[in-house]
């Protein structure tokens, strides 16, 4: 059905049902087969994900929602929200799941798709920095933090810079902010090994 | 025991932020009569970022350092940083879990000419000075009394979870232990492994520093007059946003962020320098009292 | 092939099984395979062979096809070789003409491959019906029951099975390992969802033990070796001193008065620590037997031989106490025997995120039950160990429960005590009180209705596992407070919610010597730990060992109206059998071909039963055919190759192992 052209002075109204169609089951099949994500059909919603996420608070869906979508496949839910790129990491989920879901794994593996895709959140400076990670890392072998947050503050809002001055200036002070750019001797090495093995 | 020797993987956080933790760990190492040796053009672990774009190539930088450091004979490899610790260990788990994963590395080191991958342990310097130093050996070979105050053990998250092999997983107790060899009175930390937020403090700064607050100020309230680290990216998260954390909260919060490495050079008698203590940007009133630059005239060697 | 009229003749059943069978075999092409099978008269498939028509179609077969073998392709033997042998005795069969051949365990449900299923079940069923027309008739052997019964457990279930056969006129052997009977439920203040005194329904049935002439009560006892087979069990239990004898003490308690600790120091263990008893103790007031026990870890007397032993003089003239008892072993006969060992509840420790043995307000349920029981500690007040009455409490259920990391199981009665405590808490301090749950299961009599009182009660239910529970505090409101960090999932919020107590709903599980009593009474224990019953459905409280049967929680967990109809039917078990006065026993016994028996006498010391026995004359062994279980290892022992079994005789394993290997 079309929607109504009457909503378009009430943007604020969207529809929260879902039709069955807007379901991608095949999708959470294909999910669960990922290394890490097998246990996703064996979650029973009891929250203990995100009651222990530190970040849960902060969340559009907290993870246990995020399982929930995963499973019910509705996958642009699920890539696009911000909850995939809060996660910090911390395996706290994973640890508490009395499923032994590995949590963490699902949301890099939704993580990589949402980028593969260009699902996620626009100017959203988590997936910016990533990126920008994966770059400096793939050319030199090694990161370097002054050049990492110069390029991610550029790339996503760079009036953050302005705010940096005051840290940078500490750390530098400290002999904690190095210039130099990091480089690994067998780069070319490096780089044929990883040649034509991205996967997702 | 004799000297041993220890393969090490410093991680880019060594070379940057984290260089006191390079400093004070290689002091403390020597004060124990143990050798810590580089592991040759290592490159970076991938830590959170590289996983997030791609699994493949992020496995397969982790696995380069293990087949280099098999390469070069170590049968153990010291990684201090919690990301870098868990993202070689997190490629191990994956080798032996899922025969894609093994497979898929196997041929990408066989381009580079590397072996495949083996039983390279990968060990974190708590974990070391716990089971094969023992806190007792350390409590020996203590020069110095105690004479700072509290100090709340904060272990993050990455060291413990998911593998919970450096430490116990829900409630791990080696860095207090180890610090209390040393005469280092230590809190009841209910926090001891909630999450820093990582990057967070450079993407979704106000999230990140609401975090850190969070932690510094429990710690604060349980009576710690310091905290003490065992990963580099916890460290400067907590050390280099306390003036703004108190501009924000007006909360009078000035506390020193040390490594636990720190501690323990210290009370085996390294002087500020060697161990770093001079680039801490917190709490620096508290380190000159705690570790004077001068100890030999405030106090007496034992 | 001289069987009398015409040779063997084979006639082959495959069993449908519904579609446990059929969607993984092809049954249709496996009955026509078998069809083609030497001596094979018939071959047919059907929906269910084990129900009646099925039964008639093999019993018809025999009549009309003369047949004389019959092979069975369908389920485990364990499930109905007994059924299918009584439609060869219908058919006017030796019910040993018959072999099983379980393609549905055995193929069915462990392969996917539905191609090589069916070729697996056509090796296994040609296997049998080599087998099969090697086999001879044989006669079952019969053994007769002796009509005592050992019941091992002394708790609701325990109590309620012996009671019910002494009250038939059965001698009982009550063993129970405490000082006193009563198990968990002596520890309960009320029972969900009636709310009545669990005291008041508890305490007449154990004096009712005590005081029943049919029951032999040993307390503070355990069984330590049972020997034997259905009918006719030896059982050994090792008695521990109590240094007070029952037979001598009047139960009049003045040694505990006595006593020259004046002060109650050692934690007390039926009041889970929250109390202190003295050396000389009774487990709580309405104890059975009423005689005090003497721990010898903490007794003065034991630990130096310096004590003014008030308590003998206190005991006078009675004589009752003596430091001089020793353990002993008892021998008795018994026919049947019901396990009914119990449980013990999850160590909440290991649950650590929720602060067990750190914060002192955090409580295990079974705490909580004491501390509402009118007879316990505070006398049914609810108070902090600070004396405080709480304002707010938290009852976080499924703790070592539904959990992969500690247990996986549902302990079924969690959600109804945490409602019953809830109820409890609330009603003796107006507690603003939290439930913390995942799903709430009320599926009893009463149960669902006990749940919506307690939500007109303005009882909170969140739904959700709490992650965890710490004293941090984010603001003046949680200081000094525990702190409840949940997702509200049904809100889809995420709360912290402060309580001054917090209580566990710890799990049942298996207790942790339950192998070792499982060995002992030649009983298997289920993956989760809890024994293992012969049926799930059919035969819930047999076991695979004939004339052992299992009531209450060892089973599994289960509140106290399960656990009492299941120590009725465990008892009704035992009855029926006694009442048979014999039972029929598997002809698969050892036999000893004496010309080639050298008299090595090898398989005498292997037997397991003590069935061999060496005749000196003969200088050869026998076998004694009552005694014998049919285990086989003399047979494989013997050097001569002069120990046969029936049903398993060379001939017919080699013609199987042929079978098997014959690829078609």
């Amino acid at each position: 059905m079309k929607a109504l052209r009457a909503f378009w002075f009430r943007p604020e109204m969207r529809r929260k049902m879902k039709f069955q169609r807007e379901a991608d089951p095949e999708w959470a099949q294909q999910v669960a087969q990922r290394p890490g994500c097998e246990g996703l059909f064996s979650c029973l919603q009891c929250g203990t994900c995100s009651g222990t996420c530190p970040l849960s608070i902060y969340m559009d869906f907290a993870p246990r929602r995020i399982i929930g979508l995963v499973r019910e496949g509705f996958r642009e839910d699920a890539l696009g929200c911000q909850t995939i790129w809060l996660c910090a990491s911390c395996y706290a989920c994973a640890v508490h799941c009395p499923r032994q879901i590995r949590i963490t794994d699902v949301m890099y593996s939704l993580k990589r798709e949402a980028l593969q895709y260009k699902l996620y959140p626009r100017r959203f400076p988590i997936p910016v920095l990533a990126q920008e990670f994966y770059g400096i890392v793939s050319d030199r072998g090694r990161s370097s933090e002054f050049w990492l947050v110069l390029r991610m503050a550029l790339h996503s809002n760079p009036l953050q810079l302005l705010t940096l001055i005051g840290t940078g200036w500490r750390l530098f002070r400290t002999g904690r902010l190095s210039l130099h750019k990091e480089q690994i001797e067998h780069v070319k090495e490096l780089q044929a090994e990883l040649a034509g093995r991205r996967g997702t | 025991m004799t000297s041993a020797t220890y393969g090490y993987y410093p991680g880019c956080s060594m070379r940057g932020s984290g260089i006191a933790y390079e400093e004070s760990l290689v002091t403390l190492f020597r004060l124990l009569g143990l050798t810590l040796q580089e592991l040759r053009d290592w490159n970076c672990c991938g830590a959170t970022s590289y996983m997030c774009i791609d699994e493949n190539l992020a496995f397969l930088l982790s696995a380069r350092n293990l087949a280099l450091a098999q390469q070069t004979g170590f049968r153990e490899l010291v990684t201090p940083c919690s990301a870098c610790y868990l993202c070689l260990r997190k490629v191990q788990d994956y080798v032996q879990r899922y025969p894609q994963v093994a497979e898929r590395v196997r041929d990408s080191l066989a381009v580079a000419s590397l072996p495949p991958l083996d039983a390279v342990k990968v060990r974190h310097p708590l974990e070391i000075l716990f089971t094969d130093v023992e806190p007792e050996r350390i409590r020996s070979k203590a020069v110095r009394h105690w004479h700072g105050g509290q100090v709340a053990c904060y272990y993050g998250c990455q060291l413990v979870r998911p593998y919970g092999e450096a430490d116990r997983l829900h409630n791990p107790t080696r860095m207090d232990e180890l610090l209390q060899a040393v005469g280092v009175p230590t809190v009841k930390f209910a926090l001891k492994t909630k999450c820093c937020g990582g990057s967070l403090t450079g993407t979704i700064h106000p999230v990140g520093l609401r975090l850190n607050y969070i932690l510094l100020k429990e710690a604060a309230r349980k009576g710690a007059k310091a905290i003490a680290t065992v990963c580099p990216l916890c460290q400067y998260n907590l050390d280099a946003y306390q003036a703004e954390i108190r501009r924000e909260t007006g909360e009078a919060l000035d506390l020193p962020i040390l490594f636990f490495t720190q501690i323990l050079g210290w009370a085996l008698g390294g002087d500020v320098r060697s161990l770093g203590l001079h680039r801490a940007i917190s709490g620096r009133r508290v380190i000159d009292e705690w570790f004077p630059q001068h100890p030999e005239e405030v106090e007496s060697y034992v | 092939m001289s069987e009398a009229n015409g040779g063997i003749r084979i006639g082959v059943y495959t069993c449908h099984c519904g579609t446990n069978i059929a969607a993984a075999v092809d049954v249709e092409s496996l009955a026509a395979y078998a069809a083609t099978l030497p001596d094979v008269v018939v071959s047919r498939e059907y929906k269910y062979l084990c129900c009646d028509p099925g039964q008639d179609l093999i019993r018809q077969d025999i009549a009309d096809k003369r047949l004389n073998r019959i092979v069975v392709a369908a389920c485990s033997p364990h499930l109905h070789e007994h059924t299918f042998r009584g439609a060869l005795v219908a058919g006017g069969l030796n019910p040993f003409y018959l072999q099983l051949v379980n393609i549905r365990e055995h193929v069915a449900w462990v392969h996917e491959d539905r191609k090589e299923a069916t070729r697996k079940a056509e090796d296994l069923l040609r296997a049998a019906v080599r087998r099969v027309a090697r086999h001879e008739p044989l006669e079952p052997g019969r053994t007769p029951i002796h009509p005592d019964v050992l019941v091992v457990g002394g708790g609701i279930a325990g109590i309620h099975a012996a009671l019910t056969l002494a009250n038939a006129g059965k001698r009982i052997y009550l063993v129970e390992r405490e000082p006193t009977i009563g198990g968990h439920m002596a520890k309960f203040d009320r029972t969900f969802p009636t709310l009545d005194c669990a005291a008041c329904i508890l305490t007449p049935k154990m004096s009712a033990v005590k005081a029943h002439p049919n029951i032999t009560l040993w307390t503070y006892s355990e069984v330590t070796k049972v020997d034997g087979h259905v009918g006719n069990y030896t059982v050994k239990v090792k008695r521990w001193p109590r240094y007070v004898r029952e037979d001598l003490c009047a139960g009049c308690m003045e040694c505990l008065e006595a006593c020259v600790y004046e002060e109650a120091r050692v934690p007390d263990d039926f009041n889970l620590g929250l109390t202190k008893r003295k050396p000389i103790y009774i487990a709580f007031p309405e104890a059975v037997p009423q005689v005090p026990v003497i721990d010898p870890d903490t007794c003065i007397q034991f630990k130096s031989g310096k004590c003014k032993k008030t308590c003998i003089d206190a005991c006078g003239e009675r004589h009752a106490i003596s430091f001089q008892l020793q353990e002993k072993t008892e021998e008795i006969e018994v026919g049947s025997i019901i396990v009914a060992t119990g449980f013990q509840v999850f160590d909440a420790r290991r649950a650590s995120y929720y602060g067990y043995g750190v914060y002192p307000n955090v409580y295990t349920a079974l705490e909580v039950e004491r501390l509402v029981n009118a007879s316990g500690p505070t006398g049914g007040e609810v108070v902090l160990r600070d004396g405080r009455a709480p304002k707010t409490v938290g009852i976080v259920h499924c703790v070592g429960s539904r959990d992969e990391n500690t247990n996986r199981w549902c302990s079924r009665v969690c959600c109804m005590y945490s409602l019953k405590l809830a109820h409890l808490i609330k009603e003796r301090t107006g507690a603003e009180v939290f439930n913390f749950y995942i799903d709430i299961r009320t599926p009893g009599k009463g149960f669902e209705e006990f749940y919506q009182k307690l939500l007109n009660e303005r009882v909170h239910f969140i739904r959700g596992r709490v992650a965890e529970v710490t004293d941090w505090a984010l603001d003046p409101t949680e200081e000094g407070k525990l702190v409840l960090r949940v997702e509200d999932t049904l809100a889809s919020l995420v709360r912290r919610i402060p309580v001054d107590m917090v209580v566990l709903a710890v799990g049942l599980e298996p207790h942790p010597d339950a192998p070792e009593t499982g060995r002992i009474f030649n009983i298997s224990c289920s993956e989760e730990g809890f024994f293992l019953e012969r049926h799930p459905k059919l035969a819930p409280v047999n076991t695979f060992t004939d004339g052992v049967f299992l009531a209450g929680c060892c089973q599994g967990p289960k509140d106290i109206p399960d656990t009492v109809a299941q120590a009725g039917a465990a008892a009704a078990e035992a009855l029926a059998l006694i009442d048979a006065g014999s039972v029929e026993t598997e002809p698969n016994t050892a036999y000893v071909i004496a010309e080639v028996c050298s008299g090595c006498k090898t398989c005498i010391p292997l037997c397991p039963y003590h069935a061999v026995t060496f005749l000196d004359n003969e200088k050869k062994v026998r076998i004694d055919q009552a005694m014998c279980r049919g285990c086989g290892t003399c047979v494989a022992a013997c050097p001569s190759g002069s120990i046969r079994q029936h049903l398993f005789e060379d001939e017919q394993i080699f013609e199987e192992i042929e079978g098997i290997l014959a690829y078609a």
